[in-house]
C-alpha cells in the first residue's frame, strides 16, 4: 500500500497526473528553510505547491508582479509585498523607503500608474521610537517622491525576540493606461531585452553591512521608485505601447531569475551578452571575493524590459535620458531556439546557461 | 576592472585558442585538478571554445565534494547539539548527509552560521562564552593556513570554547590515485594554482617524472586556463613531462613559507577518506598532538559515526575523471542541485553542479546558433 503511494506521488510530480492521485501537489519540506525565501526554485516550489494550488484562479496563475483586474471599466493593478531587512538602515535607504518603492515598482512593472498604498507594521517590543519615526519619515518622503498616498494601515506589536525590529507589509493599487498589456507570457522571438543600469548594488550593499563581513565600500543601495522611468519609456513608445511585452524589477534572485521566469512563461529562449551587462567594479570585486554571481544579486531600483525591436531604440534612448536609467543597455534578445532557457555569450567568447538558483546563493569556499 | 579584465579578454582568448589549434595534432585528455578551475571553465564556456579533440575532465579538487559522508554526518550531529554554534564555509550548508543538510538543521533550531573566514569563529567564541563554537575545517592546502591560524590563535588566546572538525585533504595523493587507476585516461594536468601558492610545486615534480605526465600549475581566469592548456598541449605534443608554472604572477616553486610553517605547527599528514573515492593513505591533515584538545570529534564524541556511501552515485568516478556528469543516469533527473544525491552536485565547484548550472542543456545545435559550434 505504501509503495503504491510513493508511485502516485512520483507520477504526479512528473506531470502525468495519475488517476486517483492526490489532487494537491505534495510539498516536500517538513520545515520552511531560508531558501524558500530566496526567489529561486525553492521559492517557486513553495508558491506553486502551497499557495497557488489552494487559491487557484486565472489572475493568480499569471504570476506577474501585480494582478490586473478590470473593475467598472477601469483596469486596476493590485499588489502586495512584505519587507524584512537587516540592518533596517543601510547606505542608500532603509526598510521604509524600500517598502514604499518596492510596492510602487511592482505596480509600475505592469505599466500602471501607482496611486494608493496601505502599510502594515509588525513592531518588536523594545524598538526605539526614534528608529520607528526615522523609518516612517523615510516612507513619507518616498511616497511623496513617487507621487503616491498612504491611505490606510495597521500596527501590531510582538514580544521581544519574536520579530526583528520591524517588518512592513505594503499593498498598492494603481491604474493601467489603455493599450498597455504587459505580462511574462508575451515575449516573442526578435524582442530586445533592456536593462536600466548597474546590477547588484542593493544586494551587495546589504551584504557589506552584515556582521562578519568586513569589507568597506562606498556602495549604496539603488532603492528607488521606477514609475517615473516607466512613464518616460511608455511615452517614448507613443502609440506603440503594444510593443512593451513585459517589465520586471529584478529584486531577490536578480536579473537571472526574472529572465528565466519570462523565458519559461513565454516559451522562448534568450541570448544575453555578458559584456553588455553593467556591473560596478565594487560589486564585481565583492562578488569575485565571495564567489557570488551579480546576475543573481538583488536590485531595488532597476528594471528589465522586453520590448519589440521596432520601439527598442526609442525606448532605450528615453531610458538613458532619465536619471534612473542613465546606464541603460540592451543586454540581449529573445530567440526561438532553446525555449525556456537563457544563454549567455561570455566575455571570452564562450557560451553558458544562465539558470535559476535553487535556494540562496552560497559563498564559495575558495 | 583591473586585474580581472586583462585575463578575460575575448580577442586574446581567440588568439590562444588558435595557437592551441596550431600546436595540436591529435586528441588529448586533460584534467583540471581544482574545483575553482572547473567553475571558471563552465562559467565562461571555455570547454566549448577549445578545439575539438582537447577533452577537459574535471578532477577531484572540489573540497566540498570530497568531504566524506561520515564527516558530514559528524558535522550534523555536532550542529544539532543545543549549546553549539556551528561555523562553516557557505557551500557546505547544502551538502546532504544521511539525513538532511545544515540548512535543515538550522530550520530545526540549530545555530549554524556561514563564516567567510575561519578567524570569525574567534570573535563568535569571545562573544558567546557559554556556547561551544565549532568550525568545519575542510578544504585542500589552500584553506589549511587559515584553518591552522584558527587553532593557533584559539590556543594563544586561551579560548576553551573553540574546536575544529577537521577534514583536510591534499592534492598530490589525489593526483597519484587518479594516475594509478587502471581506468585512467588523463594525459596531462592543469595544476591547482591556489594550492601551489601555499605549498609551492616541488611535490609535483616527482609525480610528473614517475608517471611521465606534464603538469602545468595554472590560474583561474579564462586566459590563465587557455594559456595553461596551450602549455600542456605543447608539452604533450613534444613528449615532455615537466612541471611548468603558468601562474607565475602569483606563485613560485617554493610557495608561501610562513603559511607552510604554520600548517606544520598545527597539522600533521594522516590517512583520509575521500567521498566517492574511499581511503587514500597519507592524503590529508589532522591536528597534531599538541592541538588535539581542539579536536571537535573527540570533544563531542562523534568518532564512532561511520556512514557508507549510497551506491547509485558515480561521483567517485567523476572525481577521478573516468566518467562525466552526463554519463550518470541520475544526472538532471533524480539528482539535481535541489535534491543532490552526491556532493559533486552540491557545491558550485562540483563537476555535476557546474554542468547542471552552465552546460546541461547545451546541444550542438544551440552552439551553432551562437556562432561557436565546433
Amino acid at each position: 500500500m505504501s509503495a503504491g503511494k510513493v508511485d502516485e506521488r512520483e507520477e504526479t510530480e512528473a506531470g502525468l497526473g495519475a488517476f486517483g492521485s492526490c489532487p494537491l501537489p505534495i510539498f516536500e519540506h517538513p520545515q520552511i528553510v531560508l531558501g524558500h525565501g530566496s526567489g529561486g526554485k525553492l521559492s517557486a516550489e513553495l508558491i506553486e505547491k502551497v499557495f497557488v494550488s489552494r487559491f487557484r484562479n486565472s489572475t493568480l496563475e499569471k504570476m506577474d508582479d501585480q494582478a490586473v483586474l478590470e473593475i467598472g471599466g477601469t483596469r486596476v493593478a493590485f499588489t502586495t509585498d512584505s519587507f524584512v531587512v537587516t540592518p533596517i538602515f543601510f547606505p542608500g535607504g532603509d526598510i521604509g523607503s524600500l517598502a514604499v518603492n518596492g510596492t510602487v515598482n511592482d505596480l509600475a512593472m505592469g505599466g500602471a500608474k501607482p496611486l494608493y498604498l496601505s502599510a502594515a507594521f509588525i513592531l518588536e517590543e523594545g524598538l526605539p521610537a526614534t528608529e520607528l519615526e526615522r523609518v516612517v519619515d523615510s516612507m513619507a518622503a518616498a511616497a511623496q517622491s513617487a507621487g503616491v498616498q498612504l491611505v490606510t494601515g495597521d500596527t501590531k506589536v510582538v514580544n521581544r525576540g519574536k520579530g526583528d525590529k520591524v517588518f512592513i507589509t505594503t499593498t498598492g493599487i494603481g491604474v493601467v493606461p489603455t493599450g498597455v498589456r504587459m505580462s511574462a507570457d508575451r515575449a516573442r522571438p526578435g524582442d530586445k531585452i533592456l536593462l536600466s543600469g548597474f546590477i547588484g548594488d542593493h544586494g551587495i550593499t546589504i551584504l557589506s553591512q552584515r556582521e562578519g563581513l568586513e569589507f568597506e565600500s562606498a556602495l549604496e543601495s539603488d532603492c528607488a521608485a521606477l514609475n517615473g522611468l516607466v512613464d518616460a519609456m511608455l511615452e517614448a513608445a507613443g502609440g506603440e505601447v503594444e510593443g512593451f511585452r513585459v517589465m520586471r524589477d529584478p529584486t531577490r534572485g536578480g536579473v537571472a531569475t526574472v529572465l528565466n521566469e519570462i523565458a519559461g512563461r513565454s516559451r522562448v529562449g534568450m541570448v544575453l551578452k555578458e559584456s553588455a551587462i553593467p556591473v560596478r567594479d565594487s560589486v564585481r570585486g565583492a562578488c569575485e571575493l565571495l564567489g557570488l554571481d551579480p546576475l543573481y544579486v538583488a536590485n531595488e531600483g532597476k528594471l528589465v524590459a522586453v520590448v519589440a525591436p521596432e520601439i527598442a531604440d526609442r525606448v532605450l534612448g528615453a531610458m538613458r535620458k532619465h536619471p534612473l536609467g542613465a546606464e541603460s543597455r540592451a543586454i540581449g534578445e529573445v530567440v526561438e531556439q532553446h525555449p525556456g532557457m537563457v544563454l549567455m555569450k561570455t566575455g571570452v567568447g564562450g557560451t553558458r546557461v544562465v539558470d535559476v538558483l535553487f535556494g540562496e546563493q552560497l559563498p564559495r569556499i575558495c | 576592472m583591473k586585474y580581472l579584465d586583462e585575463y578575460r579578454d575575448g580577442d586574446i582568448a581567440a588568439k590562444l585558442v588558435e595557437r592551441i589549434r596550431r600546436v595540436q595534432t591529435r586528441p588529448w585528455v586533460i584534467m583540471e585538478v581544482c574545483g575553482g578551475q572547473t567553475h571558471s571553465i563552465v562559467k565562461n564556456g571555455i570547454d566549448h571554445l577549445l578545439p575539438k579533440g582537447i577533452e577537459l575532465v574535471h578532477g577531484p579538487g572540489c573540497p566540498v565534494c570530497v568531504t566524506p559522508l561520515e564527516m558530514i554526518d559528524k558535522a550534523h550531529a555536532i550542529a544539532r547539539c543545543p549549546d553549539v554554534i556551528f561555523g562553516s564555509f557557505g557551500d557546505m550548508l547544502r551538502v546532504p548527509g544521511s539525513d538532511g543538510d545544515l540548512f535543515s538543521i538550522k530550520s530545526q533550531g540549530g545555530d549554524v552560521r556561514v563564516v567567510y573566514s575561519p578567524l570569525d569563529c574567534l570573535k563568535i567564541a569571545k562573544a558567546n562564552p557559554d556556547k561551544q563554537v565549532v568550525f568545519f575545517a575542510i578544504g585542500f592546502e589552500t584553506t589549511a593556513p587559515a584553518n591552522a591560524m584558527l587553532a593557533w590563535q584559539a590556543r594563544q588566546m586561551g579560548l576553551k570554547n573553540v574546536s575544529l572538525l577537521v577534514s583536510h585533504v591534499l592534492v598530490p595523493p589525489a593526483i597519484e590515485a587518479v594516475l594509478s587507476s587502471p581506468q585512467n585516461r588523463v594525459q596531462g594536468f592543469l595544476g591547482p594554482g591556489h594550492v601551489c601558492a601555499v605549498v609551492g610545486y616541488t611535490e609535483y615534480e616527482p609525480l610528473a617524472a614517475r608517471f611521465h605526465v606534464p603538469i602545468v600549475v595554472t590560474g583561474f581566469e579564462p586566459l590563465d586556463i587557455l594559456e595553461g592548456v596551450l602549455m600542456l598541449v605543447e608539452q604533450l605534443e613534444q613528449g615532455r613531462a615537466e612541471v611548468e608554472n603558468q601562474y607565475s604572477r602569483v606563485l613560485d616553486r617554493a610557495g608561501n613559507r610562513p603559511a607552510q610553517e604554520l600548517i606544520a605547527k598545527v597539522f600533521e599528514v594522516s590517512d583520509r577518506k575521500w567521498r566517492g573515492v574511499g581511503m587514500i593513505p597519507q592524503s590529508g591533515f589532522r591536528l597534531r598532538e599538541e592541538f588535539r584538545e581542539l579536536d571537535a570529534e573527540a570533544r563531542f564524541s562523534v568518532e564512532a559515526i561511520d556512514t557508507m556511501e549510497p551506491e547509485v552515485c558515480i561521483a567517485g568516478e567523476i572525481l577521478q575523471g573516468i566518467k562525466k556528469p552526463h554519463d550518470c543516469p541520475a544526472f538532471g533527473t533524480e539528482c539535481t542541485p535541489q535534491r543532490p544525491l552526491g556532493a559533486t552536485m552540491v557545491s558550485a565547484e562540483g563537476a555535476c553542479a557546474a554542468y547542471y548550472a552552465y552546460g546541461r542543456h547545451l546541444k550542438d545545435a544551440d552552439l551553432v546558433t551562437l556562432g561557436n559550434g565546433r
